[in-house]
């Protein structure tokens, strides 16, 4: 039988959704384990990166994790951490995936901060609001848009990455894939072409749904140039971004203001 | 007490080992080989694919849109899954990881081809017509010339995942350094393999991202000594 025949059958067998260990099981714990990592991400990037756009330094250091995490392999991270004091199971897994959150999240939160007007930072100055409240009030929201394109990024990755815990029985959808790889390509290429496609199926529509809730969250004054300025995060453009300039404000606000133009 | 202090006479387990390395040095270069070749061929193949892709994209603006729209979904697609999708029909080897990781590595040089060639001033493109250059001349002594930071952004980020992703091979036993992070993991979790696969991957990321920074700027002198 060709291996897309197989994987209809294998997709319409209610027993393989239902089983334990079957589609809905790996869909939960996919699921359940990329929240807790892009959680986690959150929590550690998006207040450092705001913290570093709102002063204005360590933009060098941004790069340079965002180049350094890029280097290494999702693989070493998952077969490293459960040797750690964190153990094998779930929380390693967790880490290893939120270390491949942060750098979009902790790009696009500094550059958020950054890209902000210095008129609109002058202003809030001016009107003697102190730096905190300078950074809630005013840069905070204006950075939303960014902030919202750096989780879409992240969360797309984490889902897409979680897929590779399988290689450590860490569960997830891989876990298909990976047993069907087990069985030898003949017998199993049914299920792992079904389980590539539950991973890719799930990954475009977190992608989709997260580019929804990006459009909701973000103001609509901010909303007009939408998709037209480079993207703070498309795809994984918040690394390419941060890759190719400087990350000060300089060259960015000026491609901001040439692309608002056109 | 005791139980303690036998536990921490234990040789075990260290995070590395130059007996290790030593020891398996055959296998670890063997490893690296693999590893160096299929990131060099992938990039290359990725290049000469891309490269038009992108020309074809800046000139016609109305294909710009679908071709980026289709690397951005195939992006998004999990490189298990995009494993899993070739797998059953290229078999188990090299190839299939090749096909792969040139997929994802063409994604990120056409996107960052196109960004270069769409940043090259209107004014130059203008003048350039003005003294007569054709489309094909216009391309090729001013356009790519202009263009090439961005195509060696692309290509030093292509590489530098590539290294990373080319480890996923494992799942149809060709990972280069892969393999012998993940026989590590498998050999009652042996760290010091683990780490010589994990360090030298990080290692040859390096190595080849600093060999393509050098070469870009052998290749545009002019941006030497501009503040960037």
């Amino acid at each position: 039988m060709n291996p897309i025949g197989a994987a209809v059958t294998w997709l319409n067998d209610p027993l393989n959704w239902t089983n334990p260990g079957g589609v809905l099981d790996r869909l939960g714990e996919h699921l359940s384990m990329s929240a807790a990592a892009v959680l986690l991400g959150c929590l550690v990037a998006w207040p450092i990166g705001l913290w570093l756009g709102h002063t204005g330094r360590g933009g060098g250091a941004v790069v340079l994790i965002s180049n350094l995490t890029l280097a290494i392999p999702t693989l070493a991270l998952l077969t490293i951490l459960p040797l750690t004091f964190l153990g094998f199971g779930r929380p390693s897994v967790v880490v290893a995936l939120a270390v491949f959150a942060v750098p979009p999240l902790l790009a696009n939160a500094y550059t958020g901060v950054r890209q902000v007007d210095p008129e609109a930072r002058d202003a809030a100055r001016g009107m003697g609001l102190s730096g905190g409240q300078l950074l809630r009030r005013v840069e905070l929201p204006l950075a939303v848009p960014y902030l919202a394109a750096g989780f879409r990024t992240a969360a797309v990755q984490v889902v897409a990455t979680a897929a590779l815990a399988s290689f450590v029985n860490g569960g997830g959808l891989g876990q298909i894939i990976r047993a069907g790889f087990g069985l030898d390509i003949a017998a199993g290429g049914g299920q792992i072409l079904a389980g590539g496609l539950l991973v890719a199926v799930l990954a475009l529509l977190v992608e989709a749904i997260l580019a929804l809730v990006e459009r909701v969250v973000t103001p609509r004054p901010l909303r007009r140039t939408r998709g037209r300025r480079e993207p703070p995060g498309g795809g994984r453009g918040g690394r390419q971004l941060t890759r190719s300039g400087t990350p000060g404000g300089q060259a960015r606000s000026g491609t901001w203001k040439r692309t608002v133009d056109r | 007490m005791s139980f303690r202090l036998s536990y921490r006479a234990d040789p075990g387990n260290p995070w590395f080992s130059w007996q290790y390395v030593r020891d398996n040095s055959d296998t670890i270069l063997a490893a690296v080989r693999e590893h160096a070749s299929l990131t060099a061929r992938a990039v290359l193949i990725a290049a000469l694919v891309a490269l038009p892709l992108a020309v074809v994209a800046y000139w016609f603006r109305t294909l710009a849109g679908p071709i980026l729209a289709l690397t951005g979904v195939l992006y998004t697609i999990p490189s298990l899954a995009l494993f899993a999708f070739l797998a059953p029909y290229l078999g188990i080897g090299a190839i299939t990881v090749l096909s792969v990781v040139v997929l994802y590595a063409l994604l990120v040089i056409v996107r960052n081809a196109v960004a270069g060639l769409n940043q090259v001033p209107p004014e130059v493109r203008d003048a350039a017509e003005g003294m007569g250059y054709g489309r094909w001349g216009r391309l090729f002594r001013i356009e790519l010339p202009l263009a090439l930071p961005g195509i060696l952004t692309g290509l030093r980020l292509a590489t530098v995942s590539t290294v990373a992703l080319v480890t996923v091979g494992v799942v149809v036993g060709r990972g280069g350094l892969g393999q012998l992070i993940f026989a590590g993991f498998q050999n009652n979790f042996y760290k010091a393999q683990i780490m010589t696969g994990t360090l030298l991957c990080v290692l040859l990321a390096l190595v080849l991202d600093l060999i393509l920074a050098g070469v870009g700027l052998l290749l545009t002198p002019w941006l030497r000594g501009r503040p960037r």
